[in-house]
């Protein structure tokens, strides 16, 4: 112990009070816009968070030049990122969860399970439980009047003939790659202290995220125009989009944060033993990665 | 790093030391207990005689709502954050907490989250009124529209418990003295580090459920609603996915507080010390996988309904060997019965019989009976204030001369706990009565034949209510005028690093950790104890 240097206990800080206000703040926004309409204050908030993420990973890569971070501060870091990974796990698993039990179990039910009688006339005359579920039971009730209509169209596997205009697979390739080219990125700068090879393939990966996104876009701008399939077109909308748009979400603050690594790797702050920020962000985009897989089976495939 | 606290206002809003910040938690909890035992009153002066008195009745579902959530989530949750926070880092030789700033953070996060939740009380529409369990549709198509800040309260509340836990589990795991082992760490450490975890866990699904109200109340889609494919009873098995963990977040710790105090007044090293690790995990294992036993009556599948029932008798087995393990701690010793002792007492006797009626409940075909009635009432509240309140109070006064440098008076200390046992259970053993003789929980009126029982529990209410401002007293009176003390073992039983330290401990304790490498069990031995290895910091 006495080889290490002691703790590092930062002093007093302006930062966490600041960055509790703006949490604060987008938060009673955030009600005041739903209820309102009126989006100003939580937009204020988001960006008084994001100048404080700002400032607060600033304060943390400063004192890691500094030299002020011990060995055993930096496994605390590991430990608040892998245990932060895994809370965003669970909260995808909230609606992995969700998805299988209203495939399920919910929807059989609705269809008539629970009666004992295939045809439904108990519940939903004409209302057919097949997933993906294209046909609502308040559409086979009311027809068009109907709040939630179901898609013409769904985004499931399209059959083997089809695959190749089949956006999810070149969505799935482009994500897969994107986890190998950031390990090849990590591997260049570990093994070799190839600062060159290191931001190529940082680079890549970053071009494969913004690449990934504008298909998901595409995606979205699809199944809106063409396959009739929105957000409020009963629960296959509402699961294909709260996953995957959570998923997009995620993948952007990844992009993001392996863009910022790419910044910083030119300005020479990453050595092969010192690139702890870049670590964390890889983790987290392979985390990314492994949901998009899951998401690919669960969502798109079965 | 050799100074003391800043002066003024900045000393709190800045801090990085997880004395303050503990400090911090339980003052706010404490704020939040008052506010959530005034909701109470109003709740049980309403209920004082059948037909309506006071409130309307949509003001009756707000207040059993927000009593529910303010106590849950402002008063249980973080004031065992903010023991966890003092007595983790003395308690295993850590400098502070493993990220100190976060720390700050996931405090202060929290004022703004409670005054928000508050402020829909004086709201167009009141505030939420679906009861603290939230169901859809309640909370969806019919809720007020204040249950949108509601939701981003949550997603507050739940951001703050996540960062506070990640901050145990790095400290825990990282920051542990040398020689101080995962089995030889305090139980309480044991207790914080399992119910971190579960709260990671689940404080994430929780905010998926209010995510999906969020959306389905604003933008259209059809998680709860069956006109689209969904289903409101799935609202209720996320909901309980959470749930039933929570309960265990709320009691684990108090566990802990009880295994450190049983043993000190006692006498004896606590008995069983690897078994309680084991049944604190098991428990902690099996709380994932029972939470349908909230929805016997929701139309869950015969099947369904069996195993609910079994696997939640199955918790009985890792408790049954806690309490055997308190009460054979407690057999032979000497035992003296100091205030934190007799809590700790109470907490086994009462607690035990909160876990009675749980096991009542947990039979399906019972719970026909049972289910949404005072008996359940009854049942939680025998955990959550018996349990938890007791051993946080139990936990006040064995620890408050450490914090403070003075004593508490004994004589005040047994009023208060002798005025809240009796306030306790004058309140809540009736309502076991009233539950069996099916009487519904969450109503602002009730036939007549409920009324003597109802008024026995309001006078009971309001008595327990009176014994918290004795409490409050009671700390705020040590605290200012209380004797001092400098000894650093309070409690000629003790055994413990936070005991090795110099009382009051110096505002930064173990800034080089203490030297446990022949520390042999999880006791320190005599030795250990008078080498006081804290007092060389400063």
């Amino acid at each position: 112990m006495s080889s290490e240097a002691e703790y590092y206990v930062p002093e007093q800080s302006k930062m966490p009070i600041l960055m509790a206000a703006s949490l604060g703040l987008a938060a009673y926004g955030g009600g005041h816009w739903m209820i309102t309409g009126e989006g100003w204050i939580c937009l204020l908030g988001i960006a008084a968070i994001a100048v404080m993420m700002y400032a607060w990973f600033s304060t943390v890569i400063d004192e890691n030049i500094r030299g002020l971070p011990n060995a055993q501060l930096k496994r605390s870091y590991v430990w608040g990122m892998s245990w932060f990974i895994f809370s965003e796990v669970m909260f995808f698993a909230a609606f992995f969860g969700a998805l299988f039990y209203l495939r399920n179990i919910a929807m059989p039910w609705l269809g008539g399970e629970g009666v004992g009688v295939n045809n439904p006339v108990l519940l939903w005359n004409g209302f057919e439980a097949e997933w993906p579920l294209l046909h609502t039971p308040d559409q086979a009730l009311n027809g068009e009047d109907a709040r939630f209509i179901g898609a013409h169209e769904s985004l499931a596997f399209p059959g083997w003939s089809n695959l190749l205009h089949w956006l999810p697979l070149w969505n799935t390739i482009v994500l897969i790659s994107s986890s190998f080219t950031v390990h090849i990125a990590h591997h260049a700068l570990k093994h070799g202290d190839n600062r060159k090879k290191f931001n190529l393939w940082l680079g890549i990966t970053v071009a494969l995220g913004v690449l990934f996104l504008i298909l998901q876009v595409a995606e979205y701008y699809e199944a809106y125009t063409h396959y009739g399939l929105k957000l409020t077109s009963g629960i296959y909308g509402t699961t294909f989009f709260m996953l995957t748009g959570f998923h997009g979400v995620h993948v952007t603050m990844g992009t993001l944060m392996l863009g910022i690594q790419l910044v910083r790797s030119y300005k020479g702050q990453f050595t092969s033993d010192d690139h702890f920020g870049f670590e964390m962000a890889s983790w987290y985009w392979h985390f990314v990665d492994v949901v998009w897989v899951m998401l690919f089976f669960f969502v798109y495939i079965l | 790093m050799a100074h003391g606290p800043a002066k003024g206002i900045t000393r709190w809003l800045f801090t990085t030391n997880h004395k303050d910040i503990g400090t911090l938690y339980l003052w706010f909890s404490f704020a939040m207990f008052i506010l959530g035992g005034f909701f109470a009153m109003v709740i049980r002066a309403e209920l004082f005689e059948p037909g309506m008195q006071l409130v309307r009745p949509e003001f009756f579902n707000q207040m059993t709502t927000m009593h529910g959530l303010v106590m849950v989530f402002g008063a249980i949750m973080p004031s065992f954050v903010g023991l966890a926070n003092w007595m983790i880092p003395l308690m295993i030789g850590a400098p502070d907490m493993a990220l100190p700033r976060m720390n700050n953070l996931s405090f202060w996060i929290l004022p703004p989250a409670f005054l928000m939740l508050a402020s829909t009380l004086f709201m167009e529409g009141g505030g939420p009124n679906f009861g603290w369990t939230f169901y859809a549709p309640l909370s969806t198509t019919y809720a007020p529209d204040s249950v949108n800040f509601f939701i981003f309260a949550i997603h507050i509340m739940g951001a703050s418990s996540i960062m506070g836990s990640i901050n145990i589990v790095a400290t825990v795991l990282n920051m542990r003295a040398p020689g101080m082992t995962m089995m030889k760490m305090p139980l309480f450490v044991w207790t914080w580090l399992i119910t971190a975890f579960l709260l990671i866990a689940v404080m994430p699904v929780l905010a998926g459920a209010v995510t999906m109200m969020l959306m389905d109340i604003n933008f259209g889609t059809a998680f709860f609603d069956a006109a689209g494919g969904g289903d409101p009873v799935l609202f209720q098995h996320i909901f309980w996915f959470f749930g039933h963990p929570e309960v265990y977040i709320i009691i684990l710790p108090a566990f802990g507080v009880i295994s450190e105090i049983i043993p000190t007044f006692s006498r004896k090293p606590l008995f069983g010390y690897a078994s309680m690790v084991y049944a604190t995990s098991a428990i902690a294992f099996l709380s994932f996988i029972v939470w349908a036993h909230h929805m016997f009556l929701v139309g869950i599948p015969i099947s369904g309904q069996l195993y609910f029932m079994y696997a939640t008798m199955l918790i009985a087995v890792p408790t049954g060997v806690k309490v055997f393990n308190w009460v054979s701690t407690m057999f032979r010793g000497s035992i003296s019965y100091e205030t934190p002792m007799l809590f700790a007492i109470a907490f086994i006797v009462l607690f035990t019989l909160g876990g009675f009626t749980g096991l009542m409940l947990s039979i399906a075909p019972s719970d026909v009976q049972y289910h949404d009635t005072y008996f359940v009432v009854a049942h939680f509240h025998y955990v959550m204030v018996a349990g938890a309140v007791f051993s946080m109070s139990a936990a006040v006064y064995y620890w408050l001369p450490k914090w403070s440098g003075r004593m508490y008076s004994e004589a005040m200390g047994k009023l208060h706990f002798w005025v809240s046992f009796i306030g306790f259970n004058i309140t809540f053993f009736p309502q076991h009565f009233l539950g069996l003789a099916g009487m519904p929980r969450r109503y602002a009126d009730y036939a007549l034949q409920f009324a003597d029982w109802n008024m026995v529990s309001s006078i009971g209410a309001f008595i327990y209510g009176a014994s918290q401002i004795l409490f409050l007293y009671n700390v705020v009176a040590t605290i200012v005028a209380g004797k001092k003390v400098s000894e650093p073992k309070t409690w000629d039983g003790a055994n413990g690093l936070e005991w090795t330290l110099p009382t009051p401990p110096p505002y930064h304790t173990f800034t080089t950790p203490p030297d446990l490498r022949d520390l042999h069990d999880h006791q320190l031995t005599d030795d250990q104890m008078e080498e006081h290895p804290g007092s060389a910091t400063h």
